[in-house]
């Protein structure tokens, strides 16, 4: 028999934080805690699905008018209208000059890829695959791939975290947007930046904002952690807001993952800002081609909880009750773990855990401590030092800043 | 000086909307073009004549034109509502049991494939996205060749699918229209000068948009010159059991070419036969050499499918998963996908009985040779045109309707109507 055509493919090495969550599974010891995955847990160690999206989902099954028919190729309309609206406010001027399209996509992951494959054709020329995208250093991991992926050739860091006061390194960063070619594609985390936890303050937004509309940058927000962060929804999108004001046109990617923990059911909308009504219309209908060779039309069970809450004031109510719920959960670990750290004398600041905001931490570990987090203590998290705040209860704070303090007192 | 004022008033609306669009980054997007079959359900949508039908629509519908939720569809949902089970994330690959219940169900329990577990089966957003999977997966690693042959015609979306993710597309003779069926011997023609290790892109069964597929007879020559070719076999199966109502039957070309020792790739769809339309339930599956490969192959489709939507949604394959392995469910879903092939079946046996009965002297035999949802029935742009005006009955302009809109309450009418147009 002939040679298999795929004789040579390479085994690709596996996605590094889910081989961590298959490691932890596999791991028999009994205190082990999972800090890796970005899944929000409660104080249980369980997943959550929040109580408004059990109240909906039963709405949904007992309605006998409900198929299963295909949803337009952009999407669920009450949906999308209803997601650009949460992430733009009530009173966008945007929305009220009629400058915003919505695409349902497959979770913020698909939104971003549509918004990437859209801008490798049309952004900056046609087919423009020279045009840099800037991602933060560091950024979530797939960001690269997916505009790699859409076909543009040149991505590069643009300065964020600084690991020696761990914080934002906003003069490097406002110096890469000066010298980046004009046009340049920025990739901005909305709030919650993944991995560090670190945001620009309001005004540094407004120096950011600035340097890009002199310099012609296009802004791309990444918003996975709307609601998430702060536990309000206004203010985790103040600075895309503020962006709308200013005038830009922009992307914004938005996940509703964890903010409504519709993880495997893949929600998420690309929402449009234009100059007018007209651009925004031929920049949808090119969109809808993208669409309809990638996914054709996107997923109904999601897309229908979302709209169905927040076209509901009671429900939407619940519903920011229940994420004001996650929020607080992870507010309050964040203080836990640094008076711990603080109480044990654990060499260096422990500030930033709770400067920083959202799901994530970067706590500054370096790859041998964390190492020795995961061998010796079966603790698990990136080796970037990342560590997931949910995956920290009450019954395993004492335990992990014990074990935090062993692995920065034993390794350096 | 009062018309240069005028001028001047005419001028400025014009400067300030071009100076507003130069402005935008998309001053130079042009519109897309409208997709010509929503066009119909618009115009369809627009039209007050009571006796109106759709046969745009390539959704099933029952007796009394409505989108029809199948009960065991219903009762799985019910068994998974009452799990209560988690929102967390699926791995990349999708859910394990969905994606090897699709496997079985395509090759069979008993394949040899499925035994020695040299395949790899990936969730995909229903047919399109297990489509367009597997065409990234073959631009990255398939290095023989760029080239993918469709069936003339083929389902309107292969070409811009396979032109996106960086192939390049030709065609071989499948439909004869003077027949309105098979051109075998064009088809054979064709695919026995396709370069070596070209990519062929066959539609299991069912064959969109003619209904127009080949017998085990014709097949099995067609593997043959596959075979001898040496060509990479594409399968885009979106019709298992929908179109003669048994699974098996609407299999067996898949099977048969892999019995035949072809490597398949494979695209399934679950939106018809589970009438899971809007869940986008699908996979693609990879038949390799041996467990190793099959290894190997799965990380890079997960290496694609990553940057693409991060992993698949759960809803609909959940439901897949549970009906097929549960044995009363699976039972039932059987016999209802039959039921659904079955009232398709009969709405073209009435509407040829019917155009006799009109009178009418043409041979409508292919209406009933075809199989599956559609039905190229030979006529012409301005006979379909005559449909849309005279009989508000509409369908896309190459002929083709969706025998799934037809229900015995407006058969006798399309077949008056037809009759009118063709007399």
């Amino acid at each position: 028999m002939a040679a298999s055509i795929f004789a040579a493919v390479p085994l690709s090495p596996p996605v590094a934080v889910f081989k961590l969550t298959a490691d932890f599974r596999e791991d028999g010891d009994s205190r082990k805690v999972n800090l890796g995955v970005g899944a929000y847990r409660t104080d249980e160690g369980q997943p959550w699905v929040l109580p408004v999206v059990k109240k909906v989902k039963q709405l949904i099954v007992n309605d006998n008018s409900l198929n299963h028919e295909y949803l337009p190729i952009l999407g669920l309309p009450e949906f999308r209208a209803n997601a650009s609206r949460i992430a733009l406010g009530d009173d966008s001027p945007a929305i009220k000059e009629n400058r915003v399209g919505s695409v349902q996509s497959l979770g913020g992951t698909g939104a971003l890829r549509i918004g990437a494959e859209f801008l490798r054709r049309w952004y900056n020329g046609n087919n423009n695959t020279a045009t840099p995208v800037y991602v933060s250093s560091p950024t979530w991991e797939n960001h690269n791939s997916v505009f790699m992926d859409a076909g543009f050739k040149d991505i590069r860091p643009y300065h964020y975290w600084d690991a020696a006061k761990r914080g934002l390194d906003i003069q490097g960063l406002l110096n890469d947007m000066e010298s980046a070619p004009e046009s340049s594609i920025f990739i901005l985390h909305a709030c919650a930046h993944n991995p560090t936890g670190t945001d620009p303050s309001p005004e540094q937004w407004k120096q950011i904002a600035a340097v890009m509309k002199r310099r012609s940058l296009f802004p791309f927000f990444d918003s996975a952690y709307q609601g998430f962060a702060s536990g309000s929804l206004d203010k985790d999108a103040w600075a895309v807001r503020f962006f709308v004001s200013e005038g830009f046109e922009l992307f914004c990617a938005q996940s509703f993952s964890k903010n409504f923990g519709l993880y495997n059911e893949r929600v998420g909308n690309l929402t449009v800002v234009g100059k007018d009504a007209d651009n925004v219309k031929r920049v949808l209908s090119q969109m809808e081609k993208i669409v309809r060779t990638t996914w054709s039309n996107p997923p109904s069970q999601g897309a229908r909880i979302v709209a169905t809450t927040l076209s509901s004031p009671e429900l939407f109510d619940e519903w920011k009750g229940n994420v004001k719920t996650m929020a607080d959960r992870v507010l309050l670990m964040r203080s836990e773990l640094r008076s711990r750290l603080e109480a044990l004398g654990t060499p260096g600041t422990w500030n930033h855990i709770t400067e920083q905001i959202g799901m994530f931490s970067f706590t500054g570990l370096n790859p041998k401590q964390v190492e020795y987090l995961i061998k010796e203590k079966h603790i698990y998290l990136l080796a970037s030092g990342r560590i997931n705040m949910c995956g920290l209860t009450t019954k395993n704070l004492d335990y992990v800043a014990k074990s935090i303090h062993e692995a920065v007192t034993k390794i350096q | 000086m009062a018309l240069l004022h005028s001028r001047r008033l005419l001028a400025a609306p014009r400067l300030a909307a071009a100076a507003s669009r130069a402005s935008s980054w998309w001053a130079h997007v042009e519109m897309g073009p409208p997709d010509p079959i929503l066009g119909v359900t618009e115009a369809f949508k627009r039209d007050t004549n009571s006796k109106k039908m759709n046969l745009g629509v390539g959704a099933y519908r029952d007796d009394n034109g409505k989108p029809y939720v199948l009960n065991c569809v219903r009762k799985a949902e019910a068994m998974i509502a009452s799990k209560k089970m988690d929102k967390e994330y699926l791995p990349i690959g999708g859910l394990a049991d969905f994606t090897r219940a699709s496997a079985e169900l395509a090759l069979g329990e008993n394949s040899e494939v499925i035994k020695s577990g040299r395949y790899v089966t990936v969730q995909g957003i229903s047919g399109t996205g297990s489509l367009r999977i597997g065409a990234n997966f073959l631009d990255r690693f398939f290095k023989p060749s760029r080239h993918v042959y469709l069936p003339k015609p083929s389902w309107g979306n292969h070409t811009p699918i396979f032109r996106d993710a960086g192939m390049q597309l030709q065609s071989y003779r499948y439909y004869d229209p003077k027949t309105c069926s098979l051109d075998f011997s064009g088809a054979i023609d064709d695919i026995s000068k396709i370069p070596e290790k070209s990519i062929i892109l066959l539609h299991a069964c069912a064959h969109n948009p003619t209904g127009v597929d080949p017998r085990q007879e014709q097949w099995k020559e067609l593997a043959a010159v596959v075979k001898k070719r040496n060509l990479l076999v594409y399968f885009d199966m979106a019709y298992q059991g929908f179109a003669s109502g048994d699974i098996n039957r609407d299999a067996w070309a898949v099977r048969h070419f892999i019995e035949q020792g072809i490597n398949i790739v494979l695209a399934q769809s679950f939106a018809k036969n589970m009438g899971l339309y809007g869940e986008r339930a699908g996979a693609f599956t990879v038949v390799c050499k041996d467990a190793e490969e099959a290894k190997r192959v799965e990380s890079q489709l997960k290496i694609l499918i990553r940057p693409m939507y991060s992993n698949p949604p759960m809803n609909g394959a959940r439901i897949a998963s549970t009906i097929l392995n549960t044995p009363d469910l699976r039972k039932e879903w059987l016999v209802e996908v039959k039921g659904m092939a079955d009232r398709i079946i009969s709405m073209r046996n009435q509407l040829v009985s019917n155009l006799k009965k009109e009178g009418s002297s043409h041979n409508w035999q292919h209406i009933t040779d075809q199989i599956g949802m559609f039905c190229f029935t030979g006529l012409k742009p301005d006979q379909v045109d005559r449909l849309m005006k005279e009989f508000s009955i509409y369908m896309t302009k190459d002929g083709r309707i969706s025998v799934a809109g037809v229900s015995s309450g407006n058969v006798g009418y399309l077949a008056h109507a037809i009759h009118q147009v063709t007399k």
